[in-house]
């Protein structure tokens, strides 16, 4: 008989192994996808980045202090951070559930719904906080000066990537269709996305709107991107921060109740 | 199979039966679907779970993956109460779900090395578990090739290998060929058969009468979601059908004649669709209908317990 540490022989809750094994899935099953997604993920950003940066950036030259393509360049790394996360943890979540079965098969292995949740976030999250630097990287070549502060910008990512995932885990969770899907992207990520100060500083918007937008994760993130990339901003930033990480653990005990609803019944 | 401990990163010593399921309830709102459901599967047996459809199989195999919870009742897999312990249960069991969940992009050798890390085969290990497995499933050949380029038969056989990666001590086999064709199903019937030749408890749920006839030691007939009859199936046949049958031909009228008769005379019967087999004719004597004789049959058994009415 083998002689086993300790941890092992009483399963607890959040176990490594059991997240590393739902982690080695994804990655597994991503290097058979991960051109068509990494394509997406990077090329649409920089669209975005490219149409507006050289659209408005015609119209006017600088905003908010800035050089309105350096503006652009560090919002839409927060948008990539979006988009790369919280869809595919959306329609992802739902495919495996509904059409590949394959949580009956993940959950009849040792491992538990919240194990799962939190080995396919984590991985969402990773992927994301790569792929949000695609836009930086773009503005770089368009002329964004380099700083220090921008080593912090896949940390930021990762931590509003985690958040983003588990809202599209509990969005899928909690819907019972995907046709559904539409009401949430048109009703809530969409202003999400408009209202953080992207494209256009907030500052020109209502005061109601202002105050919203400080509910608005997404908002935090872009704050925090371009604080990297021009100067921090001290408590402001800390903020910002704090902001994204209790989003993140909210959502992440979220998407858990969702996922456990839809998964044990 | 005696580096099984090695597998085992719960060291739990073997109980007396591998599962135990003890006036087991589920209830939908209104429709119970498992009513009371008593069930065991001793260490080493195979035992069928069979019933028609809606009889509550399904919902049992779920149960003991703690994939849907007990209402009432106790549930013990491999000496671990339910659902409470389930995951330290789940380590030490392989499931063969009735869907296939194989992940289709991967290549077979994929899908073994995934599975061998949520059943945490340990690294050392790997290699050899995955080749194991690629043996028994016959499928050594195609490690390369996709899931979406493989047969009916040899996804099946797929499934079944991903279900042995960590050498589980109880095998779950829900509907284990249901949809293939015979040159497949008996192809995995000997696959099942070496799982019982080396020792693993199996509880494999079925609506085909002549597999749980093969393969299984014991059977629980289920109906309404709950079990009406428990024994070897050569047992069960004695009991409740008896040495022969008398297959009665006619007319769709003259059966309904002849099944009046029959069960006025006190005889069991069933329809088959083209005749009426009347059964529990050995103390009959004189008084047996005339008609073809056929060994009585498990499924004989199955139709008389579990109503011919399709619900």
């Amino acid at each position: 008989m083998t002689t086993l540490p300790l941890e092992e022989r009483d399963p607890g809750r959040l176990e490594r192994t059991a997240i590393g094994g739902v982690l080695v899935r994804e990655i597994i099953n991503f290097s058979s996808y991960w051109r068509s997604t990494t394509f997406s993920s990077t090329v649409e950003p920089t669209i975005y980045l490219l149409a507006f940066g050289f659209g408005f950036g015609s119209l006017v030259s600088v905003v908010g202090g800035y050089n309105y393509i350096d503006f652009v360049a560090t919002g839409t790394v927060a948008t990539a951070v979006l988009f790369s996360s919280i869809f595919p943890a959306m329609f992802g979540t739902f495919i495996k559930y509904k059409f590949q079965h394959t949580y009956d098969a993940i959950l009849a292995a040792p491992v538990d719904t919240e194990e799962l949740v939190t080995g396919e976030a984590l991985w969402l999250a990773m992927r994301a906080s790569v792929y949000g630097c695609a836009p930086l990287l773009v503005g770089l070549v368009f002329g964004l000066s380099p700083s220090w502060g921008m080593l912090a910008v896949p940390a930021i990512n990762f931590v509003a990537g985690y958040g983003w995932a588990c809202t599209g885990v509990a969005i899928a969770g909690w819907l019972k269709g995907i046709e559904n899907f539409n009401y949430v992207t048109s009703a809530v990520i969409t202003p999400l996305f408009l209202v953080a100060g992207t494209f256009f500083p907030l500052t020109g918007l209502p005061g109601w709107v202002q105050a919203l937008a400080q509910l608005n994760p997404l908002f935090h993130c872009v704050q925090l991107v371009r604080h990297a990339a021009f100067g921090w901003e001290g408590w402001a930033d800390v903020w910002n921060f704090s902001f994204l990480i209790i989003f993140g653990l909210l959502m992440w005990r979220v998407a858990i109740a969702a996922m456990e609803r839809k998964l044990i019944d | 199979m005696n580096d099984r401990a090695g597998c085992d990163p719960f060291g739990v010593s073997s109980p007396l039966n591998a599962l135990e399921l003890s006036h087991v309830v589920k209830r939908y709102g209104e429709i119970t679907a498992v009513n009371g459901l008593d069930l065991i599967v001793p260490d080493g047996g195979c035992v069928g779970l069979l019933g028609p459809n809606g009889a509550g199989k399904s919902t049992t195999m779920r149960m003991l993956t703690a994939q849907t919870i007990a209402d009432d009742g106790q549930i013990t897999v491999l000496g671990h109460e339910l659902p409470g312990d389930s995951k330290a249960a789940r380590a030490r069991m392989g499931v063969v779900p009735q869907l296939d969940n194989l992940d289709t992009t991967l290549t077979v050798e994929q899908n073994l090395v995934v599975f061998s890390h949520l059943y945490r085969v340990p690294k050392a290990k790997r290699k050899a578990a995955i080749e194991r497995v690629l043996e028994i499933a016959n499928l050594r050949e195609r490690r390369d090739s996709k899931v979406d380029e493989l047969s009916g038969g040899m996804r099946r056989r797929l499934l079944i290998g991903r279900a042995l990666i960590h050498q589980p001590q109880l095998v779950l086999l829900d509907e284990p060929t249901v949809g293939l064709d015979p040159q497949v199903r008996q192809e995995l019937w000997a696959l099942i058969d070496l799982l019982r030749s080396e020792g693993v408890s199996i509880l494999m749920s079925t609506h085909y009468i002549e597999e749980a006839e093969r393969l299984c030691d014991s059977v629980t007939i289920v109906s309404h979601g709950s079990a009406v009859a428990v024994g070897a199936p050569i047992d069960l046949v004695a009991e409740h059908a008896g040495r022969d049958a008398v297959e009665i031909y006619g007319s769709p009228e003259r059966l309904v004649e002849v099944e009046a008769e029959m069960v006025k005379e006190g005889f069991p019967t069933r329809r088959t669709g083209t005749s009426i087999a009347v059964l529990g004719l050995d103390d009959a004597a004189g008084r047996a209908p005339a008609g073809e004789r056929r060994p009585a049959n498990l499924e004989d058994v199955f139709v008389l317990l579990t109503g011919e009415e399709i619900s």
